[in-house]
């Protein structure tokens, strides 16, 4: 499978006036070409850090990706300059934010926020680009597209403008789209709607999709794989099937059981107890083991090392080890 | 838009005839007869003048015709000056209070905003640093004593300026830059704030996703958005610009409204006072309209027939 | 098959055996994560602290209020004393900031100018606290058409020129310190007012939700602890910025004739008689009223904003 792009070892801290915060602390993973790989993790372990330095949008200071390298057509994105960055941004790799009710300028037309981009990009003419345009809004679904080009994003709901901001994100066929938690400011039946589209685009333009979310139920409909973060490290990767039905990790395993299950008749939602540790200091060992009802000496003592399940399901948790399968049955 | 525009105007109607309404009776509690301290006057010539002024009839009466004068525009003749009018003195003094006023305005809103955008886009750095400490001296420095320590070292130490009058662009530099430090400074924090919160909003970070240049981002998207809370104090600081002109025009000796206000004042004028802060009301809330329909030019998420419902 | 192969070599050498033990939790290190928290007022004390501007505004304050209350006392000479065979002279031992005119010490009037400057810009503060506490806390807590009513009367007034209105009074009520407060009072205190009633709106939809909650006692506690604090912030930002616009409107006024008349002393009365002697170069009769004005005006808005950053961190850039 060809990959498009290439995480290696990536590490990013922020200098703040508590100390530093190592969100990011080693994150490695591909991304294959027409796939939707699924970022998933509670707030705050670093999913947003992560894709926003692939894009390099970190603001420096006080953010600095202390480490590894980004591979994007064979160049590292690291070590890229600015203007060569912003060749990239946009035209080769995209990005969706979180909240559509945010993300726009309120006061240019949406018209005018779709085409620069490609004006930038591809320099056409304002004709061509307007074309270019109403197509885009015609691919996500806008009706009335050439009228809806002059108007300013006050004038659309929650959901059009998040179908806007896709197509903004699209107007100049990325290879790769990063999607920070797209759904998660919309309301049920419009997520439902907006991770359709998500389908539909990628069969239509095979773009590769980084989907970010801390919703295991958003992933199910759409990812091909899933990468569970947690603290700043992917501490399991797998296809959809082998995280939803072999999950190896028990943070894995408690992120799926706090999610509402259509198979399941009784939707028992059992959130896992504690909060993530504060990423100031993290912890040596795995940073679950606080929380981990599995936890071992060793746990907190040393970093488990990653073992693959298969081919593409990897996990790293000392439970693994051939040693801890005894001490299963002790436990609870 | 026509109904937005009809309710304001009857708003603006309301305010201006509360504050006629205010400033009379304000002005026509002060005890005695403005003619009392004038000891030339005999008992006999202060009846004919208060009749001539329609002083001796009852306030309400007084009050009336006040009204009915003012509709005709007609703010009525001075008491000091007796061959002039309120009006001809306006009429003399306001173009150059004026002229002072929005070149103030003009270089204040020029200056600041650079000062103040240049800031925010440096944030944390020496020209930030630079620019935030020359605002909050101007701030802090009033505009009377901006004025003599500029004819100090302008126009007595260093001769480049003249020290006084209105007559050359030459006579203008001082007078505008010493009343204009303060709104300058007004703005350019106003501006840097905005900036810097504007800079901060999800939808910079989309435009830089896309790839624009900084310059295009700084330009296209953050500006316009920031200047918005600028306009919202754009109202209060032409005020404050012009009663600043009444002190900058002592200093420099221009002959504005200022003169014969602070003349008026001492000389205890009444119907020039009054007239006087009628008229500058009157165009100020006429501005505080203009501030309005800036905003919503602006800001396309503010419709001006919709915000009635505010 | 293979993969439990896999799975039964998968043992990492570097790890001793006996760490395979379930791990022991006691309670205190499940729950007590207690580190030292500074309260709301000594961590803003800190920030301010750090604050070397604010700092030199606070020290130079301090230095003027001392200044305007002993400065005289210490001194020879006496603010009305007029020595006509020492009239304009320049500063020296004996007069530190010179003469004026009519032969009185410049340093003793400035003294006696910042007691007054200091005075009227205290009171507008205070005064204004009070008045807007009373008007903006009641317009928040009643809420609904009373709220509405008093919010309109407070645009009509934010509509005036400060000033002209000031000039308006003093010209009804006569020149003199009282007035000049008085006058500073009729609008001043619309700022103050709009903050109250916005903290106010704020405390009551909280113990709106804390009710709800049923959190009972705690109430009190949540609202003395947090939300106090936080609502105090920016009402004493409000004073400290309300005191230089207060001190520039004295000035203003003693400047143009309608604040202190003559005999007295005030920043702005002898900034007016030194303008006129400026062609005559004696410089020190404008320089040492004007800088005064300057310099304090400077330290509460550096202190201001100072304040504002530490006890809003929120808002800190
Ligand atoms: N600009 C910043 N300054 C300081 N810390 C930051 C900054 N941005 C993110 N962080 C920290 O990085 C960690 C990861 O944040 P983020 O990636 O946004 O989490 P999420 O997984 O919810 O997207 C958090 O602990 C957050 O506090
Ligand atoms: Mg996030």
């Amino acid at each position: 499978m060809e990959k498009v792009l290439q995480v290696n070892d990536l590490h990013v801290s922020f200098s703040t006036y508590g100390g530093e915060v190592k969100a990011v602390r080693g994150v490695s993973f591909d991304l294959h070409k027409g796939e939707t790989l699924a970022i998933v993790g509670e707030s705050g372990c670093g999913k947003s850090v992560t894709s926003q330095s692939i894009m390099r949008l970190i603001p420096e200071p006080p953010g600095k990706i202390s480490g590894g390298e980004i591979i994007f057509k064979n160049i590292d994105l690291i070590k890229l300059k600015e203007p060569e960055l912003q060749k990239i941004r946009g035209a080769n790799i995209s990005m969706i934010f979180q909240d559509p009710m945010t993300a726009l300028n309120p006061t240019i037309t949406i018209g005018e926020q779709i085409m620069e981009g490609i004006i930038q990009h591809e320099k056409l003419s304002r004709a061509q680009a307007k074309r270019v345009a109403v197509e885009m809004l015609t691919l996500v679904g806008i009706p009335n597209p050439e009228l809806r080009l002059k108007q300013y994003p006050h004038q659309f709901s929650g959901g059009m403008r998040q179908r806007i901001v896709i197509a903004m994100a699209l107007v100049c066929r990325p290879d790769v789209l990063i999607a920070d938690e797209p759904t998660t400011a919309l309301d049920v039946t419009i997520q439902a709607q907006i991770l359709e589209l998500f389908r539909d685009i990628q069969k239509k333009t095979g773009v590769s999709i980084i989907l970010i979310t801390h919703d295991l139920g958003v992933v199910a409909q759409v990812a091909d794989r899933i990468a569970v973060m947690y603290a700043g490290r992917i501490v399991e990767l797998g296809t959809r099937r082998e995280i939803f039905y072999q999950p190896q990790h028990p943070y894995t395993k408690g992120l799926l059981q706090s999610v509402p299950r259509l198979d399941a008749e009784k939707a028992e939602l059992v959130p896992i107890p504690g909060t993530p540790p504060d990423l100031f200091s993290p912890p040596v060992g795995c940073a679950f083991a606080a929380r981990c009802p599995y936890a071992m000496e060793v746990c907190e003592r040393v970093y488990p090392i990653e073992t693959h399940i298969s081919q593409q399901h990897q996990v790293d948790c000392w439970l693994q080890d051939e040693r801890a399968k005894k001490l299963v049955s002790s436990f609870k | 838009m026509k109904a937005y525009f009809f309710k304001r105007i009857i708003a603006m109607i309301i305010t201006l005839w509360l504050i006629i309404t205010g400033t009379f009776f304000l002005m026509h509690s002060v005890p005695g007869s403005p003619f009392n301290e004038e000891r030339t006057t005999n008992e006999a010539i202060q009846k004919n003048l208060e009749s001539y002024y329609q002083l001796d009839k009852p306030l309400i009466v007084q009050y009336g015709n006040y009204l009915k004068a003012l509709v005709k525009l007609d703010l009525g003749p001075s008491i000091k000056k007796s061959s002039q009018t309120v009006n001809d003195m306006l009429g003399r003094g306001f173009p150059v209070s004026f002229e002072l006023g929005m070149y103030t305005l003009i270089v204040a809103l020029i200056s600041g905003l650079i000062l103040g955008v240049v800031a925010a886009l440096r944030h944390n750095g020496i020209i930030d640093y630079l620019a935030m400490s020359i605002a909050v001296l101007g701030i802090s420095i009033p505009n009377f004593v901006m004025a003599t320590v500029l004819i100090q070292q302008l126009a007595v130490n260093l001769p480049i300026f003249p020290v006084a009058t209105w007559s050359s662009p030459k006579h203008m530099v001082l007078p505008i830059l010493a009343l204009a430090t303060g709104p300058m400074a007004i703005i350019a924090r106003l501006t840097r704030t905005s900036m810097l919160e504007v800079l901060t909003q999800d939808y910079i970070k989309t435009a830089k996703a896309k790839g624009l240049s900084p310059v295009k981002i700084v330009f296209k998207h953050a500006l316009r958005n920031a200047l918005l809370p600028v306009v919202t104090v754009l109202g209060s600081l032409a005020a404050s610009i012009l009663t600043g002109t009444f002190v900058i025009e002592k200093i420099f000796a221009i002959p504005g409204m200022g003169k014969y206000f602070v003349d008026s004042i001492n000389n205890r004028d009444y119907p020039v006072i009054m007239g006087t802060t009628v008229f500058y009301s009157a165009i100020l809330i006429f501005m505080l309209l203009l501030v309005d329909i800036a905003y919503g030019v602006l800001d396309p998420r503010i419709k001006l027939h919709k915000k009635e419902a505010k | 098959m293979e993969l439990r192969k896999q799975e039964a070599q998968n043992i990492s050498p570097d790890v001793p055996n006996e760490w395979f033990v379930p791990k022991v939790r006691n309670k205190e290190e499940a729950e007590a994560v207690v580190r030292p928290s500074l309260s709301y007022w000594q961590d803003s004390w800190h920030r301010l602290l750090k604050n070397k501007l604010a700092m030199a505004g606070l020290i130079f304050l301090i230095l003027l209020a001392l200044l305007a209350i002993f400065g005289p006392i210490f001194s020879t000479h006496s603010v009305e004393t007029q020595k006509l065979a020492e009239q304009n002279l320049p500063p020296s031992s004996k007069y530190w900031f010179g003469t004026d005119d009519l032969g009185r010490d410049v340093f003793i009037r400035t003294c006696y100018g910042a007691r007054i400057s200091l005075f009227v810009g205290l009171m507008a503060a205070l005064i204004d606290f009070i008045i807007g506490v009373v008007y903006g806390g009641l317009s928040g807590y009643k809420g609904g058409r009373t709220d509405n009513l008093m919010m309109r009367i407070i645009e009509i007034l934010y509509g005036l020129p400060y000033l002209l209105v000031v000039i308006l009074v003093m010209v009804v009520i006569g020149p003199g310190l009282t007035t000049i407060i008085l006058a500073l009072s009729i609008t001043g205190w619309v700022g103050m007012a709009r903050i109250v009633r916005g903290q106010v709106l704020q405390i009551k939809n909280y113990e709106f939700v804390l009710a709800s909650k049923t959190f009972g006692t705690k109430t009190a506690r949540i609202i003395r602890k947090n939300l106090l604090p936080n609502t105090m912030g920016p009402i004493i930002v409000q004073m400290t910025l309300t005191i230089p616009s207060a001190i520039f409107a004295e000035a203003f006024l003693s400047f143009i004739g309608l604040g202190i008349q003559a005999p007295h002393a005030s920043w702005g009365v002898m900034a007016n008689d030194g303008l006129s002697t400026i062609l005559s170069g004696y410089w020190w009769r404008l320089f040492f009223p004007t800088m005064f004005i300057s310099l304090t005006m400077f330290a509460f808005n550096v202190l201001g904003d100072g304040l504002q950053d530490a006890l809003d961190p929120k808002l800190r850039r």
